[in-house]
């Protein structure tokens, strides 16, 4: 299974890559020790959008679906997190299982909403003008929940201000359980996003990534090739939209609130923004780039959050024109971490000629 | 000789107009099986009926004794057939040895894929082009990557539509003895063409389409012999 981890769908398949990798890693990992539980926190929520921006690489960069719906699941994700929270709870590892179940609840609303598209025939720029619209039916629906009457259980949906009083993520342990804020929650946080990565790096060198290339470069060719195209759009989808709801729920978790802004049109654009710049064709690009574009946004954001908005829409227009294939992918080809598929083959043997 | 691929009655209008009016079509395995007739004739159609790319508004088409009339392209393709298209459908943006593997990796061990790929790239003559990108070959070996493609699925069916459209000469030349040669391994095909030389170098049966119906059948022989299909598609007897 390990040697998935390098492949034609991947960039940074040498050894001098994974070097790197490493020391980025322990960088990552001793990083607390250094800097105070404020910045470790804002450093967590950064890393916690990372796993919506690599649900799109899948379905966008490798399986060509543009979709605007990761805001969407996102939503789901976060909201059935803070309603299963406060009516469940979260001690005896509870809350781990409201992460679980929230994340199912999305990933069964990709699969219904994925059927009627997909199996409708529904593509290229459809696809995205339905899942946008999804999205702001949603934003727009949680958006005048105000009322004392939308609630599920105990449990109000807030409207505008959003659902408030969840309770952290919390791993069960022995003598209580341990709360995930700050710096456990940071590293969490690190350990599930380095173990996505490396899943989804064998995924797409895998059979599944070789068919998802494929139905992107040209859907007629594959399904003569035997693959029925429908199942593994359907199936990158599921899998992209539930790494959303894995950013709702960690995002619900670590501001414990959540607002239908955060599903809305600007935050739904952000994605498209991240996954763009950095080049929407490859898992590492994607990783590093919306990691340091998050940063930025943030800072600029200090002093004015219009500014910020602008930025990013000014980015995408440059990246658009310029960088086509995304800024961190050439920055990265740039710098010799090839695809293998780039590298010369081995002469024929003698034999065969 | 067993009916591999056997086509009843079927028929395909747009709009109230008949492209396909009830063909019936038989190939038999182990045969070359050519289609022709002049533009407008039908060919395409009837072979997008073939490949399920439409269904028939009549008909019935059954491959391998089993009726596969409504089946989805990739499901006829798991019976065993294999289809190239006329234009070059290859994964442009994907190396060579890539398209290949896409291809077969369904069909092959893993642990010998490598090995298979190299045996196609030689008998397509590409294994000097394995790592350029598919898109930057040359059309004709384009048409012989997506040919190679094809094969790769081991099919029992080949489905050739014009493969040697916008090939030179010798291109064509060297796409008929390929295509002999796998016919020789046991392929058959079925093949639209109307470039005549390379009919007459491959076929083993002929079947000649005119304004959607079948107008004539036999050998090669019978069909360059047959005053009417010289006057509907060959012109004068001696007009080749």
């Amino acid at each position: 299974m390990l040697h998935l981890l390098n492949g034609p769908q991947t960039l940074g398949n040498g050894r001098r890559f994974w070097i790197c990798a490493c020391l980025v890693l322990v960088a990552a990992l001793i990083y607390p020790m250094f800097a105070d539980p404020y910045d470790v926190g804002n450093f967590a929520y950064f890393l916690i959008w990372v796993f919506m921006a690599l649900g799109l690489c899948l379905m966008w960069g490798y399986g060509g679906m543009l979709s605007f719906g990761q805001t969407f699941f996102f939503g789901i994700g976060g909201y059935a997190y803070g309603v299963l929270s406060v009516d469940l709870g979260s001690a005896n590892g509870m809350a781990l299982g409201n992460f679980v179940l929230a994340v199912l609840l999305a990933g069964l609303t990709a699969a219904v909403l994925g059927y009627l598209m997909i199996y409708g025939k529904i593509s290229g720029v459809f696809f995205g003008i339905v899942t946008l619209s999804v999205t702001l039916a949603l934003a727009f629906f949680l958006g005048q929940t105000a009322g004392p009457e939308w609630a599920i259980g105990d449990a109000r949906l807030n409207g505008f201000n959003g659902m408030q009083g969840m309770t952290p993520l919390s791993l069960p342990w022995f003598g209580g359980d341990i709360d995930l804020e700050e710096t456990s929650l940071y590293y969490f946080v690190l350990v599930l996003l380095v173990c996505t990565y490396l899943a989804l790096r064998m995924l797409v060198n895998a059979r599944f990534g070789n068919v998802l290339v494929a139905i992107r470069e040209d859907p007629q060719r594959t399904e003569l090739l035997g693959y029925d195209v429908r199942r593994y759009q359907f199936g990158a989808l599921v899998l992209g939209s539930m790494l959303a709801a894995v950013s709702g729920v960690l995002y619900t978790s670590w501001g414990q609130f959540i607002t239908p802004s955060s599903i809305g049109l600007p935050a739904a654009a952000m994605p498209i923004v991240w996954v763009a710049f950095s080049g929407r064709s490859d898992l590492t690009a994607v990783l590093v780039g919306t990691f340091v574009l998050l940063a930025v946004f943030q800072t600029l954001t200090i002093y004015s959050e219009q500014m910020a908005l602008i930025l990013m829409g000014l980015i995408l227009v440059v990246t658009v024109m310029f960088a086509p294939q995304g800024c961190f992918v050439g920055m990265s080809r740039i710098a010799g971490w090839r695809p293998r598929r780039n590298r010369p083959l081995p002469a024929p043997s003698t034999e065969a000629g | 000789m067993t009916t591999l691929l056997e086509i009843t009655g079927a028929s395909k209008s747009f709009g109230g107009v008949f492209a396909v009016s009830d063909v019936d079509l038989a190939v038999q395995a182990g045969e070359i099986h050519c289609l022709i007739g002049p533009n407008g004739a039908g060919k395409s159609t009837l072979f997008k009926l073939v490949v399920g790319t439409y269904p028939p508004t009549a008909g019935r088409i059954v491959f391998k004794g089993t009726d596969i009339t409504r089946a989805k392209p990739f499901a006829r393709v798991a019976q065993g057939m294999s289809i190239k298209l006329q234009t070059p459908s290859i994964f442009r943006a994907l190396p060579v040895r890539q398209n290949l593997h896409i291809a077969l990796q369904d069909h092959v061990a893993r642990n010998s894929i490598g090995a298979e790929e190299d045996r196609l790239l030689e008998t397509l003559g590409l294994m000097s082009d394995a790592s350029r990108l598919a898109g930057l070959l040359s059309h004709g070996q384009q048409q012989w990557l997506e040919i190679g493609m094809a094969l790769a699925l081991r099919p029992l069916l080949l489905l050739l539509d014009e493969p040697t459209a916008g090939l030179s000469p010798e291109e064509t030349h060297r796409t008929g003895e390929l295509v002999k040669r796998l016919n020789a391994e046991g392929t058959t095909m079925l093949i639209v063409e109307h470039d005549m030389a390379f009919v007459r170098q491959i076929a083993t049966g002929v079947t000649v389409l005119h304004l959607g119906k079948i107008f004539a059948r036999g050998s090669i022989d019978e069909i360059v012999s047959d005053r009417r299909v010289a006057e509907i598609y060959l012109g004068t007897p001696h007009g080749e």
